[in-house]
């Protein structure tokens, strides 16, 4: 199985480490994995923007580094939701669509197409899982609040897998984080409110840390976070599910 | 960011802000709403079955709109309901008026309809003379605090009950410092009993109009709409052209949908129906395009018609919950009217369709399954492509286009550090780091994972 990683522009430029577990959990779990390295960004923070039509530089790059895989894994679900649903190059359509159908955030990946039924891995805390909206109701990697349906969350699939993790529950399961792309700047004032709020909800439950599939939401709580002095730290889910495997 | 001298969402939001205590407050107050919600849509196991058969009565509506259009209005004169057409708020307005004129009536009680918002009917009327008195309890408060509403379904849900409570001692003689509901709730009854009594004429609006029969319903929790328009002599109905349904029987979908999604509630107090005028009394219903048959045309946009107005989408919203209805300068707020609103005027409403996160809440809450986050991202392509952008935000964007499309400057802005945040403070025209306001920055690692990857032993760069 080739495996394609992509990892999204912020996560290699702020949080490699993210990456890097990303990539050694692929492998221990029996991925041939490459890291296409012309690769930049999914052109996202344009087209959020209002500047769909500014991504054709990006997209057409994205073509280039990753056509031809059995699969792409990105360890951000936003990333991937706006390749799945954007991706579009001209001259290139087909392996535009191929790369759409191929693309998976990290979870979904390990349970949908690698069926990971046990982990070796431990992490002996309390955990809050911020469920990002993109993972959530855009690629449904867990069951929304929202619809009268039955629950179910990937992330907390492989979360339950981890030895003396012990996931804490929250009084507003999926309230969005306030990151939003250009959102945290264009509109700060609301976007840090609702940082705060996600922030409190974990604290007040216990939470040593917080984990997310989408480090763009934990950026935004961590600099919160770090902003009132808090012990309480984010960290990835790969980070997690790669803690101490043998 | 919008070009306007308005103050535009960010700025009304962060006004807002201010009062961090009142933002919770208000949070809270329409998360419990949410809740409700979600407890009683929970209780039917065939909710989003319901949903989706919603979504397709209204999607034949908007498909043949003339045609359910021109059926009642052929019942409806049938039945001797005199049926008017106004193309825009200005003819609206003027038909009410004249109506009102020929009779000689100055005054008139109002049941809750956001299209007269829309149209901003109540202005109007005063200008010309004419006394017009809210009698839904929630529009009662804001129109004696003189502010518009800032929910379509709790138009004061912003206020507290003492500050409520300092209104009704200024105008309605309550005594200083009452804030029990109760007593204030009486308060108004006994000064709208009177309104009830005394006024000859009455406006409300349309939940739904039935094609099939020609007889329309409206749906009110506090009977106000009835009382005012049964001891009228002539009842004006104002509603948009999408408010019909083919048939009577699909009534029983949207009643179903339309109060769980709103208040959690099974079912609105009082669906009234109105097939006919009494003896000696008349019914208008004035059918009001104001913008809907361009929204109509626009097929990216068409769907945000089948808006039946229950609010849900603003009570999920954690944007609308954390900004106050009022921070959308418009009169249906939260996500739908951020939807709605660029299609009236879309130069005054440039900065609505950013005003989310495009989290995707207020599209599955949404009882007729509009996609509205999907419109917020689509009406922003549309914004910008027609120039409605500041300038500083494409010159930065395109920049970032450039660095990001290039693997080679992409790693040179790399490693002079902190990317995303060099693109990042465009947005207003401020030399502050407006994420630094409230978070501090990510810590920059020593290198990038590229540059990790590219001294691993043994890896192979594919
Ligand atoms: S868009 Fe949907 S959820 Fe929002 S008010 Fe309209 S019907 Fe209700």
């Amino acid at each position: 199985m080739r495996v394609a990683l992509f990892v999204p522009c912020y996560v290699d430029q702020f949080y490699p480490k993210a990456a890097i577990a990303t990539l050694e959990l692929l492998e221990k779990l029996g991925c041939e994995v490459h890291y296409p390295k012309n690769q930049t960004c999914c052109g996202q923070p344009m087209a959020n923007s209002g500047y769909e039509h500014l991504t054709g530089g990006c997209n057409n790059l994205f073509v280039d580094n990753f056509a031809g895989y059995d699969y792409i894994v990105c360890p951000s679900g936003s990333c991937t939701l706006h390749i799945k649903e954007h991706l579009h190059a001209d001259g290139k359509e087909e392996q535009a669509t191929e790369i759409r159908k191929k693309v998976y955030e990290l979870t979904e990946f390990l349970v949908d197409i690698l069926r990971v039924k046990q982990l070796s891995a431990s992490f002996p805390y309390r955990v809050g899982l911020h469920q990002s909206c993109h993972g959530l109701r855009g690629l449904r990697i867990a069951q929304m609040s929202e619809l009268v349906a039955e629950p179910f969350s990937k992330p907390a699939q492989l979360l339950d897998m981890v030895n003396g993790l012990e996931l804490v529950p929250l009084s507003r399961q999926d309230d969005c984080c306030g990151f939003g792309g250009t959102f945290c700047v264009v509109e700060e004032a609301v976007s840090a409110k609702m940082g705060k709020d996600r922030v409190a909800d974990h604290v007040s439950h216990g939470a040593q840390y917080i984990t997310s599939a989408d480090l763009s939401c934990l950026m935004h709580l961590e600099g919160i976070l770090r902003r009132q002095n808090s012990d309480v730290k984010v960290i990835h889910v790969a980070e997690i599910l790669n803690h101490s495997m043998q | 960011m919008s070009t306007t001298t308005t103050k535009d969402h960010p700025h009304l939001a962060a006004d807002f802000n201010r009062d961090e205590p009142r933002v919770n407050w208000h949070d809270e107050t329409l998360w419990w709403v949410r809740a409700k919600r979600d407890i009683a849509a929970h209780k039917l196991p065939e909710w989003e079955l319901l949903r989706e058969t919603a979504s397709q009565i209204k999607f034949n509506v908007l498909s043949n709109l003339s045609t359910y259009l021109e059926q009642f209005e052929a019942n409806a004169t049938k039945n001797g309901i005199i049926v008017h057409w106004a193309a825009d708020a200005a003819e609206h307005n003027q038909i009410v008026h004249s109506l009102l004129e020929q009779r000689g009536i100055t005054k008139m009680v109002k049941s809750k309809s956001m299209l007269t918002e829309e149209c901003h009917l109540n202005d109007y009327l005063k200008d010309h003379g004419i006394d017009v008195i809210d009698s839904d309890l929630g529009e009662r408060i804001v129109q004696l605090a003189n502010e518009p509403p800032s929910h379509i379904v709790l138009p004061c849900i912003h206020k507290k009950k003492e500050e409520i409570g300092d209104i009704f001692h200024e105008h309605l003689g309550s005594a200083k410092g009452e804030s029990d509901p109760k007593i204030l709730t009486e308060t108004a009854r006994q000064h709208l009993r009177e309104v009830f009594l005394t006024r000859r004429a009455a406006l409300t609006g349309v939940n739904f109009a039935v094609a099939e029969t020609g007889e329309f319903v409206i749906c009110t929790n506090e009977g106000n709409a009835d009382m005012g328009a049964h001891l009228a002599e002539i009842h004006i109905a104002s509603m948009g052209i999408e408010k019909l349904i083919p048939e009577r029987k699909h009534l029983g979908v949207f009643l179903r949908l339309l109060t769980r999604s709103a208040t959690g509630q099974p079912i609105t107090t009082y669906s009234s129906h109105f097939s006919k005028p009494q003896d000696g009394s008349e019914i208008h219903i004035i059918i009001v395009d104001n913008g809907r048959s361009i929204q109509l045309g626009r097929e990216e946009f068409r769907n945000s018609l089948k808006c039946i107005r229950c609010g849900a989408c603003m009570n999920t919203c954690p944007v609308y919950r954390k900004s106050g209805g009022h921070s959308y300068h418009t009169a249906v707020a939260g996500p739908i009217g951020s939807i709605l609103a660029p299609n009236l005027d879309m130069k005054k409403y440039a900065d609505l369709p950013f005003a989310s996160t495009l989290c995707g809440s207020c599209s599955n809450v949404c009882p007729v399954k509009i996609d509205i986050h999907d419109q917020l991202y689509k009406w922003r392509q549309v914004i910008v492509k027609e120039g409605y952008s500041p300038k500083a935000k494409t010159m930065a964007m395109k920049a970032m286009a450039l660095t990001l499309a290039s693997p080679t400057l992409y790693r040179m802005g790399g490693k002079t550090g902190r990317l995303v945040f060099k693109y990042a403070p465009f947005a207003v025209n401020n030399k502050l780091n407006p994420w630094y306001n409230q978070r501090e920055m990510p810590k920059a690692p020593d290198e990038s994972f590229g540059e990790w990857y590219a001294k691993r032993k043994g890896a192979k760069n594919s």
